[in-house]
């Protein structure tokens, strides 16, 4: 070990326990911003389950669910079925667009302003204020010896932060079940062990994420501040403290306006005080910096007191941070948002969103899919005929019951029935009844005289008896012996 | 940790101006490395690590012994943990093999439900049991063994019958039940001339539609009505009883060109199926039943059962 005498500064230990932040009360635009952000990020989360949309008799009436028991995601007006869960693929992928366009234009506003891990520090914050006080008064009970008073206050506080982390928890299991039924049953013990174990692990999580480890999340664990860097560039917007304004600094006394003698920054310490990851911005962009701007108004509120322009931090590209510290004007925002990169971006995630929205009306409501048995590949009958088989599945995606009829094309003499029929009654089609919103599999023999191609090409077609005219097909192989043998 | 930076060539540490932070020492081409210090909660994490694995080794099999390894606490084992489900999934189908167990086999078809599990059920036996020989889908080997897929059947095709050849076996010596016939070696044995067998398999290549009649079919006529149709019928159209084959069908189990017929009936091959009654319990056979006749030849159950194994002729 070194000694403390030791000036090359070995640190005394390897490991450093985490320096407390206990952000200042502030208030101000991006503060306001940051309230009404929270406020419908949490009421999305929160509610959504519980609103209610009608299907019909035979499916969930809950508006999003994921229904993972019977193998479907409902959103609204959509439903998405296993098969079509490309869909989800092309949400991830806006999903991920989204966040190179955001980034792009107003650099780490996600992390800012809607990551949950910021909206649940945001909160717990909140919460320690609300019960410690203001800094102030949470440095002293931090610091302060243990009394009744401490115990009672960090009591009262686990408290309330074990509640908040229970409804977080509580709430993500709605999104997979029926959440009035599930509520009910999740509190007379009758909801499955899943639900329990989900919402124990939920509420863990968020309770030591969010209670203790909040900025730490952001500079130790998460990859984004990492992966963001890459896709920010010089006019992307940060958060900047404008150090040729505000060097060198000085100091004013309350109340007093600024002398002009020396730079803007009267050194404060607001813009440290208020930032919920306790970093200091005039030490430059940094990866602690989640860009929520509370500094700003930290420090818009200081040069108001002391009658300076507001703006010595203030969200700024590197360009125009570069061209105001020669003496230049910023670019109006306008271009700093609407640059070819963001426009590109913009159009790529536009085109999925639209294709998206185009195949999602396209699709049909009863779809086809046909395997044929490879063993045998075909059967020969004593009259010389040949039968394939093949497995149908029907989806019938309707909530509804239906009937369809199977009938083949493209194949001469053919003659086909299923399982519950007989070669005896065999016609040129089969009728099948499908359940609601279910896949119905049936197997179909398809019968025709030998003696053709050893390999040909025909049709199955699925048509649904009702007024609905959609349907699907699916071209297969017919297969028989080589002639000759 | 002093000590081992105090090791590095350089011979000590500097503060970096930039952060305050000691470097560890260690430079390459110019960068340096920072000694910042890890969070402890990451400390705490890798110490809940060690307790996790040490409850885990103490709780599980982990150790390895010379004859095994520890048994754990919990004495959980894999094999023990199938054990279970095993035992749970046989008390889960209980209710349907029982149901099937006591539910005659020509009466399951009118009972969807149970048929349907009894095909599943069927379907796994036949792939332990059945395709070594039957082939996987039931296709069978030509020249050895038939086809299950198919609308002929040498002794039946409907459940009863189905269900009788799997518990009795073909040609299976020593059991009185067994389904059993021989075809005799005309040729081998020299009970016809050759040029008799050759006239007799232009007759039976005349009535399968493969030849025009001829002389030679014509003279074979008067051979088959002697030797011949006392088992396959006065026209070939075979008889169950005996499991004498149609002649008249398209489907030829060792071949219906002119080669394949004169060594069939120079050295026949009476192939043989093994007895799995005394192999299978009784559910499974009637399962392995249910199945054979799904896979798309199930003839109707005769309407007299008097006559067993005959009738049904009809297309299925």
């Amino acid at each position: 070990m070194a000694s403390p005498e030791d000036l090359t500064g070995a640190p005394a230990s390897l490991y450093a326990a985490r320096k407390g932040v206990y952000p200042k009360k502030v208030d101000g635009f991006f503060r306001r911003l940051k309230w009404a952000i929270m406020a419908v990020t949490l009421a999305i989360y929160y509610g959504t389950p519980w609103i209610r949309w009608d299907r019909g008799p035979y499916a969930p009436d809950q508006a999003v669910l994921v229904d993972l028991a019977h193998r479907r995601f409902y959103m609204f007006q959509i439903e998405i079925w296993p098969h079509e869960f490309y869909y989800v693929a092309g949400l991830l992928i806006m999903a991920g667009i989204g966040l190179f366009l955001v980034t792009s234009a107003v650099g780490r506003a996600w992390c800012g302003y809607a990551c949950p891990q910021t909206v649940w520090t945001d909160l717990f914050q909140h919460v320690d204020r609300l019960i410690d006080g203001d800094r102030n008064a949470q440095l002293r009970l931090a610091n302060g010896q243990w009394s009744i008073e401490k115990l009672a206050k960090r009591g009262l506080k686990y408290l309330v932060y074990l509640t908040v982390a229970f409804w977080t928890g509580g709430a993500w299991i709605m999104y997979f079940a029926d959440a009035p039924t599930l509520t009910h049953d999740f509190w007379t013990g009758q909801a499955a062990p899943i639900a329990y174990g989900t919402v124990a692990v939920l509420t863990a999580t968020t309770f030591v994420l969010g209670g203790f480890m909040r900025e730490q999340v952001c500079i130790y664990m998460c990859p984004w501040p990492r992966i963001q860097t890459a896709m920010m560039d010089e006019k992307s917007l940060l958060v900047t403290y404008k150090d040729w304004r505000g060097e060198p600094r000085g100091s004013v006394k309350k109340g007093q306006a600024h002398p002009g003698t020396f730079g803007d920054c009267v050194d404060c310490n607001q813009c440290v005080a208020v930032c919920p990851t306790g970093i200091d911005i005039r030490e430059g962009p940094q990866i602690g910096c989640i860009t929520c701007a509370l500094c700003i108004d930290a420090c818009d509120g200081v040069m108001s007191q002391i009658g300076r322009p507001r703006g010595l931090i203030d969200y700024c590209t590197l360009d125009d941070a570069a061209s105001e510290k020669a003496g230049g004007v910023a670019q109006p925002v306008r271009k700093t948002l609407m640059r070819p990169r963001t426009l590109l971006y913009l159009g790529v995630w536009s085109a999925i969103g639209a294709a998206m929205l185009f195949s999602l009306g396209q699709r049909t409501r009863l779809d086809l899919a046909v395997q044929h048995e490879r063993s045998p590949l075909y059967v020969q009958l004593s009259d010389g005929h040949i039968r394939n088989t093949y497995t149908l599945k029907l989806r019938n995606m309707e909530a509804r019951p239906r009937r369809v009829a199977v009938t083949v094309s493209g194949l001469p003499g053919a003659a086909l029935w299923s399982e519950t029929g007989s070669r005896g009654a065999a016609g040129d089609r089969i009728e099948v009844p499908l359940a609601p919103d279910s896949v119905t599999r049936v197997k179909l023999f398809v019968v025709a005289p030998g003696g053709g191609p050893a390999r040909q090409d025909f049709t199955i077609a699925a048509r649904a008896l009702d007024r609905d005219p959609g349907g699907d097909s699916e071209t297969i192989q017919f297969d028989q012996p080589e002639p000759g043998q | 940790m002093a000590d081992l930076d105090n090791q590095t060539p350089t011979g000590g540490n500097r503060i970096d101006e930039a952060t305050g932070t000691s470097t560890v020492g260690h430079e390459w081409d110019g960068i340096e490395e920072l000694n910042t210090p890890l969070p402890r909660w990451w400390l705490w994490t890798f110490y809940l690590t060690i307790v996790w694995a040490l409850g885990y080794v103490i709780l599980y099999p982990a150790w390895p012994m010379i004859d095994g390894a520890t048994k754990g606490a919990l004495g959980w084992s894999s094999r023990g943990q199938l054990e279970q489900e095993l035992a749970a999934d046989a008390k889960r189908r209980a209710p349907t093999v029982d149901a099937i167990a006591a539910t005659d086999i020509v009466d399951l078809p009118a009972k969807p439900a149970l048929m349907q599990a009894a095909v599943q059920g069927g379907g796994a036996a036949f792939r332990v049991h059945c395709v070594q020989c039957h082939g996987a889908g039931g296709a069978g080997l030509k020249k050895l063994y038939p086809s299950l897929t198919d609308d002929d059947w040498l002794w039946g095709g409907d459940l009863g019958s189905i269900h009788y050849t799997i518990t009795n076996g073909i040609r299976n010596p020593d059991h009185p039940g067994t389904r059993t016939s021989q075809m005799p070696a005309f040729g081998r044995d020299g009970i016809l001339e050759p040029a008799q067998i050759a006239d007799a398999v232009s007759f039976v290549r005349v009535i399968s539609r493969q030849e025009k009649p001829s002389p030679s079919s014509a003279r074979g006529a008067t051979v088959f009505e002697t030797n011949c149709a006392v088992c396959h019928g006065a026209g070939g159209e075979g008889g169950r009883q005996v499991g004498a084959p149609k002649l008249t069908d398209a489907i030829w189990l060792y071949g219906g060109d002119r080669d394949s017929l004169t060594a069939t009936i120079n050295q026949p091959r009476n192939g043989v199926m093994p007895r799995w009654g005394e192999r299978l319990d009784p559910v499974t056979i009637k399962m392995l039943a249910t199945y054979v006749y799904s896979l798309g030849g199930g003839e109707k159950t005769p309407v007299a059962p008097t006559a067993k194994g005959q009738g049904a002729d009809g297309q299925p």
